[in-house]
């Protein structure tokens, strides 16, 4: 039972979606609480593993025994162990949030919600885990393919900002597919750390360039890097509200992580083009960066904010691998948690307030925090990490991105680092004003609160991110040791 | 020299092939203005990536990898993994096929056009509408 836990993990949410529909017909709340249980085993299960993984060091896992460059192998090191557990965790608090979203008169559409953010979790866990390309594909697949859809529940809009991602979409995982087949026709294998063997043997450095080519766009596409982030303003803002914190928090980083995996794990820092490569990658994520708060300024719809945030925040992530040594890796893997959970947190409270009072505006929110002390608490603490201020994770994120920096001199993107996040202060600093100290709109009530502010379920995921958010920051010297026992011997 | 580019040709020739038909995909992805001809052009550049990876798996003297009785060695086969994959990549393909086609019935139905002018267009009309009844009555009520 232990010996199989990896698989498990992606198994449960997977085995629960698909007959939840049927179920639903049976009893309208089988449906969804079986998908609950499955994801929160998934989650217990992650948790466990991580531990083994702290204490034993890595696990392979061929699935059905077949020796591993044949078969497909999952391949849970620290890295990918604890970001499992957070994407897990994230992915149950969804769903709990997403049952009070949709029309309540309609079970199977609820039902048909919460099966496909099971799906979209399954992909995403899938895609941590794995450890060969063309299984990761797989998994891509799976994930866009919920993500479109669940995009699409959210409204006229939602569709149209749908279509448009599935278009775009499908071109980043074409070229995934043309790059890992001209990996495999250098290699002959699938298989992501056989590839790395071969590959580093050297005599392959053309074959990688172009490979690169088409890898760096599909990446960027799915992770909404700058010049590649056309789709994900009106994707994020437009999709079905009960999903969004799933869909804003995880779905970009997972991307982040396979294009790790490609950088540093299969290609090495043999590659005789592996500074281009960075440089490009650290010219995009400055510039992602600057624009996306720039454009997060000029927003007065509180999830067109935090849509543009996202673009900047992916940015810090990518150049933590452009700066590339093994602190500044530790710092971008450590602002993949705790965006996760700051975005993720964001997108809670504000489908707390729609909930609510049912405005996304954020010139609606004046003296909000007396009506509901919790959510804004979030708001306050979320928006303090964004802008990176200690003692949370986003204060610690950016140290260890910046320390990076600067053991390798690169002092234009300590820079941009703290301009950056100054641009964030602006935009940040004007919503918490608008929530403290801006005239009550004189909003009406939706719901007529028998309970405390909100239902159980809006309030234990906000109040999860929250204590998240603050023990992440203060907890993350033990995270970045975690984290280096993989990342160590990595990098430049 | 004719016989350079000739041999070239014949070896790697459908390599630009397939090229070709992956920027024409591309290239019609972008331009169109009609979201079934664009959801078209994305099946070409999908079928593109097939063929480059049956391109792979080809070579000349080669039998079906299927096993036979009389003696034929390994060396003797065509490479089957890349034709696994793609049946793997069909089945992606026509899954993405089937959202793409019922999001677009979904958009037909909303807006009432697939042309892409005309529904930006619409969507304009419709975000002035939005924001001057926010204005008139109360606020609140997002879509």
């Amino acid at each position: 039972m232990t010996a199989n836990i990896p698989v498990l993990v992606i198994l449960l949410p997977l085995c629960s979606a698909l007959p939840c529909l049927a179920l639903t017909k049976v009893n309208r709340h089988l449906g969804n609480a079986v998908v609950k249980i499955a994801c929160l085993g998934s989650f217990v299960l992650s948790v466990i593993q991580l531990t083994e993984v702290v204490k034993n060091g890595p696990i392979h896992y061929a699935i059905g025994n077949y020796a591993v460059p044949y078969g497909i192998e999952l391949v849970i090191d620290s890295l990918n162990a604890v970001l499992l557990v957070a994407f897990s965790l994230i992915g149950i608090l969804t769903l709990i949030f997403a049952g009070n979203f949709g029309d309540r008169k309609r079970p199977m559409m609820i039902a048909a919600a919460n099966a496909e953010i099971a799906l979209l979790i399954t992909g995403l866990l899938g895609m941590t885990s794995t450890g060969d390309v063309f299984n990761l594909y797989v998994f891509l697949e799976i994930t866009s393919l919920s993500a479109y859809c669940l995009i699409s529940l959210g409204g006229s809009r939602g569709v149209v900002s749908a279509y448009r991602y599935m278009l775009v979409g499908t071109i980043a995982a074409t070229f995934y597919l043309l790059g890992i087949g001209i990996l495999y026709g250098a290699t002959g294998t699938l298989n992501m750390g056989d590839m790395a063997k071969i590959l580093n043997e050297g005599g392959h450095d053309n074959a990688m360039l172009v490979a690169m080519c088409f890898l760096i766009p599909a990446f960027g596409i799915k992770m909404a890097l700058f010049p590649f982030h056309g789709w994900q303003p009106s994707a994020y803002a437009h999709a079905e509200p009960g999903s969004r914190p799933l869909i804003t928090g995880v779905m970009g980083k997972v991307p982040a992580l396979a294009m790790f995996r490609f950088f540093f794990c299969i290609y090495g820092t043999d590659f005789r083009f592996v500074r281009l490569s960075l440089i490009l990658l650290g010219v995009f994520s400055v510039i992602g960066m600057l624009y996306g708060s720039i454009m997060a300024m000029g927003q007065s719809d509180i999830r067109k904010i935090l849509a543009y945030s996202s673009v900047a925040q992916i940015g810090y992530i990518s150049l933590g691998f452009a700066i590339g040594t093994p602190i500044s890796l530790a710092g971008a893997f450590l602002h993949m948690l705790g965006h996760a959970f700051m975005k993720g947190g964001l997108f809670f409270c504000t489908g707390a307030i729609r909930y609510k009072y049912g405005t996304a505006d954020i010139d609606n929110f004046g003296r909000i925090y007396k009506k509901m002390p919790l959510t804004c608490g979030l708001l306050v603490i979320a928006s303090l990490s964004m802008i990176g201020i200690p003692p949370t994770v986003g204060f610690f994120s950016k140290w260890y991105l910046a320390l990076g920096a600067a053991g390798r001199h690169e002092w234009i993107y300590i820079a941009v680092l703290v301009i950056s996040s100054l641009l964030n202060a602006v935009y940040f600093f004007k919503l918490i004003e608008k929530v403290f100290i801006r005239q009550s709109a004189g909003l009406k009530e939706r719901w007529k609160s028998e309970e405390f502010e909100l239902p159980v379920s809006i309030i234990l995921p906000v109040v999860v991110c929250f204590l998240a958010i603050l023990g992440l920051g203060l907890f993350n010297v033990r995270i970045i040791d975690i984290l280096l026992m993989t990342l160590e011997g990595v990098g430049l | 020299m004719m016989t350079t580019i000739d041999a070239f040709l014949a070896a790697k020739g459908i390599y630009l092939l397939t090229l070709l038909l992956l920027s024409l995909g591309v290239a019609g992805v972008i331009v169109c203005n009609n979201y079934m001809k664009k959801l078209i052009c994305m099946n070409v550049m999908q079928v593109a990536v097939i063929f480059f990876f049956l391109c792979l798996g080809q070579k000349d003297p080669g039998t079906i990898p299927v096993a036979m009785n009389e003696a034929v060695k390994a060396a003797e086969y065509i490479n089957p993994l890349p034709h696994g994959l793609m049946l793997t990549a069909i089945v992606v393909s026509l899954g993405t096929t089937g959202v793409g086609l019922s999001l677009l019935l979904r958009i037909k139905e909303k807006y009432g056009t697939i042309e892409e002018d005309d529904l930006l267009k619409k969507q304009a009309q419709q975000a002035r509408r939005d924001k001057k009844r926010r204005e008139l009555h109360h606020p609140g009520d997002d879509e």
